[in-house]
């Protein structure tokens, strides 16, 4: 189909919704389910139908018959650890980890008799009473979950430009073309507060008045989809599972500030992304909801796709548009802004992805239908990829204001292994540490600043007792450093030079001197970069010295590490009982800091050793033992 | 001997360079698609065709060249048959990462400082984040994703490449 014009398409949505829904089957074709062999349990599905000679419609369906089924492939469910996950619809029954042995039984038991196959079903024992949760609706991970963005996400097919429009796809778009001035637009998205879901938060009302305001022959937009922080994949999932949707935000941005043309910079890391995204262009192209004159009105669209090719500080704003024109992915001075110059000089604006997904669910429900989630300085809902030491890791969607001590312990499910909460990394590699003491904390822009920490894009890493902060940090550094493009000195040697100092803590050979340096270092190369990369590149550090300083002291003067992660802060030690004085030990030590004489037990000389574990293969009567070092016998 | 195999390669790489290159307009902005595409063919970026390339599109080699040696995808040394590539993003980072990495490479037999094997079989990186944290820590190898690794599935899963390779 080919859509003339609004009536059209509102025609066409209406008979897609009137038409009866099969029962569903749901597999879960997100890269989490793919890798666990979700494939294999599609085909399966597909031939178990087949053979019982049930009819499968591979798309939906018209059949009210009830040997009818739709199966369907989707983006990510969000909890991705438990996957292959099947889903069957109208019911909302959930199973998890099924194999393609599985299959057989699902057919059987819930499509035609319509029981539950107990043992494929989120299960949770709680004080020796096992309790079921087959019901989507019930299940704890969904329960606190608002999904505004991800509402199409695991439960359309994102291939199908029928399924988005049956979900009231593409009706914002229709809305905003024929009925609404680019002003209008503008007035809306900046009437719900939704502010950049990239990291900064900047009102994405407020940016396309900017770009609106500029006189130019051509303008563009960008939708980033760089996602380069280590941890996060809210962005990935959206693209993967809802690729219109995102079609449909840049679409509708693109007529607000009024360009023609349109980018998604995809990161190379991506495919599965990069090829969802190109189908849904080519079906939204052939459906006239891209190209010229849309709808019949005087908006006409195109969208490019540009594939990143692993720069991480591509994300930043000015090295993305760098990267689109062909060049190295370098960040340039501010301002002037993109707003006012950006690709090939020309009015540009830049938005993440999931903040595009929010626009049209703005734009079809309104302003203040958004402004009744979350809080009034940050409206709306956040997508995060919670992950690390948490039960429930994944992709979860929540409304701003929740409670860090609610996503992590309702939502996540809390600490795996009877381990305890020590903090979570929030933001990535610009982003911060928060601890116990904010676990009540409500997660928005603003709280999250003045705790030192920042929303980032989303990604939020669980960490527990057996987590050491110290090389947290260290972690990070690394990455910024091996990241930072090298433009600007403070950022180039900085990083470095931190770097420098963070491993000398987790070897074991700092002194106090160099903990009062890193700190002096962290704060010039906050202040003095020229990009986001450096400015924020200290913030791990920095807050990590905040609310863990012991931590670090503990490495330091004691040479321990409270979490047993540092392998400087072992303790190789030879115990003379058993010791038979057989001299192996001391002929593989590779810096020959064991010694000893026959009949007299041998000793490792404890400040040259250099914890290889050689010693401690080598001895045949297991008179070697490791140690983690302990405060007291310092 | 190596002067014949650079030229035979050079004659062959020009045509599918041409082919490339004309796909993309000629067009400089595309520099960073027309190398993705040049290395996919490749499997590396030998030098000869980049001072082709910044010829074609009427930029100088020195631009060619920072291009390609910015971006982390591309690489000017041949690269293995098959590319196992290791997240060190955080979640896998906190999940035991290098361990895997560590497996990978002595079930490789890769020395210090080699990323490629001998026989031109695997090249072996680590990346920031595949986007599969929930299944940390996790590999992919040729754009397949393995997740929830241990040291036994990794070297479980390089060896029944290895057999494959062997076996044909
Ligand atoms: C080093 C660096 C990396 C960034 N990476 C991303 C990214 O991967 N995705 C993203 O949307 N924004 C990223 N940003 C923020 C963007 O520069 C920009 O602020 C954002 O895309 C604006 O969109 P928004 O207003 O919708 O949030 C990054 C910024 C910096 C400094
Ligand atoms: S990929 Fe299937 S639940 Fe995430
Ligand atoms: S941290 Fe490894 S996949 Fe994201």
């Amino acid at each position: 189909m080919h859509f003339k014009d609004r009536a059209a398409l509102e025609g066409y949505i209406e008979q897609l919704k009137s038409r009866p829904q099969p029962r569903r089957v749901l597999v879960c074709m997100g890269t989490g389910c793919l890798a666990k062999g979700a494939q294999k349990v599609y085909q399966s599905f597909v031939e178990t139908l087949q053979r019982k000679g049930l009819n499968v419609e591979v798309d939906m369906d018209t059949s009210e018959s009830s040997r009818h089924f739709a199966l369907c492939s989707t983006g990510c469910m969000g909890i991705c650890e438990t996957g292959p996950r099947v889903r069957i619809e109208p019911e909302g029954i959930q199973y998890l980890r099924v194999s393609p042995e599985d299959v057989e039984e699902i057919v059987e038991e819930t499509l035609e008799k319509g029981n539950i196959v107990y043992r494929l079903v989120q299960q949770e024992t709680i004080n020796g009473e096992t309790r079921y949760w087959p019901l989507v609706k019930d299940d704890p991970f969904y329960r606190k979950q608002v999904r505004v963005v991800l509402r199409n996400c695991g439960s359309i097919d994102p291939e199908s430009i029928d399924e988005y429009l049956r979900n009231d796809g593409y009706r914002a778009l229709a809305k905003v073309v024929t009925s609404m001035t680019p002003d209008e637009v503008i007035a809306e998205v900046t009437k719900s507060g939704l502010r950049g879901r990239g990291g900064g938060g900047f009102p994405t009302g407020r940016k396309w008045q900017f770009a609106r305001m500029v006189k130019a022959d051509l303008k563009y937009v960008v939708c980033n989809g760089d996602e380069g922080d280590p941890g996060a994949f809210m962005n990935r999932c959206l693209m993967e599972g809802d690729p219109h949707a995102v079609l449909e935000g840049l679409a509708i941005a693109g007529y607000a500030i009024g360009a023609r043309e349109g980018f998604i910079y995809v990161r190379a890391e991506y495919p599965l992304a990069v090829n969802r995204l190109r189908k849904a262009i080519e079906s939204a192209y052939q459906a006239g909801l891209l190209g010229e004159n849309i709808l019949g009105s005087d908006f006409s669209f195109d969208i490019h796709i540009k594939e990143g090719a692993g720069a991480f500080v591509c994300g930043e704003e000015t090295a993305l548009i760098a990267s689109i024109e062909g060049k190295r992915g370098m960040p340039r001075p501010r301002p002037p802004y993109p707003a006012q110059s950006g690709l090939w000089g020309k009015p540009t604006i830049i938005n993440n992805v999931e903040t595009l997904a929010n626009v049209p669910q703005i734009i079809l429900n309104g302003a203040e239908w958004f402004r009744s989630f979350g809080t009034p300085s940050s409206p709306g809902t956040k997508t995060f990829a919670l992950t690390g030491k948490v039960k429930n890791t994944g992709l979860v969607e929540v409304p701003m204001g929740i409670t860090l001590r609610e996503l992590v312990f309702e939502v996540g499910g809390g600490i795996p292994g009877n381990k305890s909460f020590k903090a979570v990394q929030i933001g990535g590699p610009s982003g911060g540490c928060l601890t116990e003491a904010h676990l009540d904390l409500p997660i928005d822009y603003d709280s999250l600043c003045s705790a030192g920490a920042i929303m980032g894009s989303g990604g939020l890493v669980v960490l527990d007792e057996d987590t050491c902060i110290v090389e947290v940090a260290r972690f990070f550094m690394s990455f910024t450093q091996s990241e930072s493009c090298g433009k600007c000195v403070p950022c180039r040697e900085g990083t470095k030079h931190l770097l420098g100092l963070l491993q000398k803590i987790v070897n074991g050979t700092a002194s106090m001197e160099d903990l009062e340096l890193l700190e002096e270092t962290a704060q010039v190369v906050k202040d003095a970069s020229l990009c986001g990369l450096g400015k924020t590149a200290p913030n791990p550090v920095l807050t990590t010295l905040r609310y863990f300083r012991d931590e670090y002291i503990d490495h330091i003067v004691h040479r321990i590490c409270p979490a047993h992660v540092c392998q400087a802060m072992k303790e190789y030690r030879i115990d003379p009982e058993k010791c038979k004085s057989c001299g192996k030990c001391a002929r593989v030590c590779p810096v020959k800091c064991i010694s000893g004489r026959p009949r007299i037990p041998y000793v490792i000389d404890q400040d040259r050793c250099i914890k290889c574990g050689s010693c401690f293969e080598a001895c045949p009567f297991d008179a070697i033992t490791v140690e983690w070092r302990r405060k007291n016998h310092e | 001997m190596e002067n014949n195999t650079g030229a035979t390669t050079l004659e062959r790489s020009f045509e599918k360079v041409n082919e490339i290159l004309k796909k993309h307009g000629y067009q400089p902005s595309n520099l960073i698609a027309i190398l993705q595409e040049i290395q996919a063919e490749y499997r590396y970026l030998p030098e000869e065709i980049l001072t082709y390339v910044a010829t074609a599109l009427g930029v100088s080699p020195a631009y060619v060249y920072g291009v390609a040696t910015f971006y982390a995808q591309f690489s000017l040394t041949p690269k293995g048959k098959h590319i196992i590539r290791v997240c060190d993003g955080t979640a896998c980072h906190v999940k035991g990462s290098s361990q895997v990495l560590k497996v990978i490479r002595e079930t490789l037999g890769l020395e210090e400082g080699k990323d490629t094997t001998d026989d031109l079989l695997f090249t072996v990186e680590t990346v920031a984040c595949v986007g599969a944290c929930a299944l940390a820590p996790v590999i992919t190898i040729d754009d397949q994703v393995y997740g929830l690794l241990d040291e036994k599935k990794v070297r479980e899963i390089i060896e029944a490449i290895l057999e494959q390779e062997g076996g044909k």
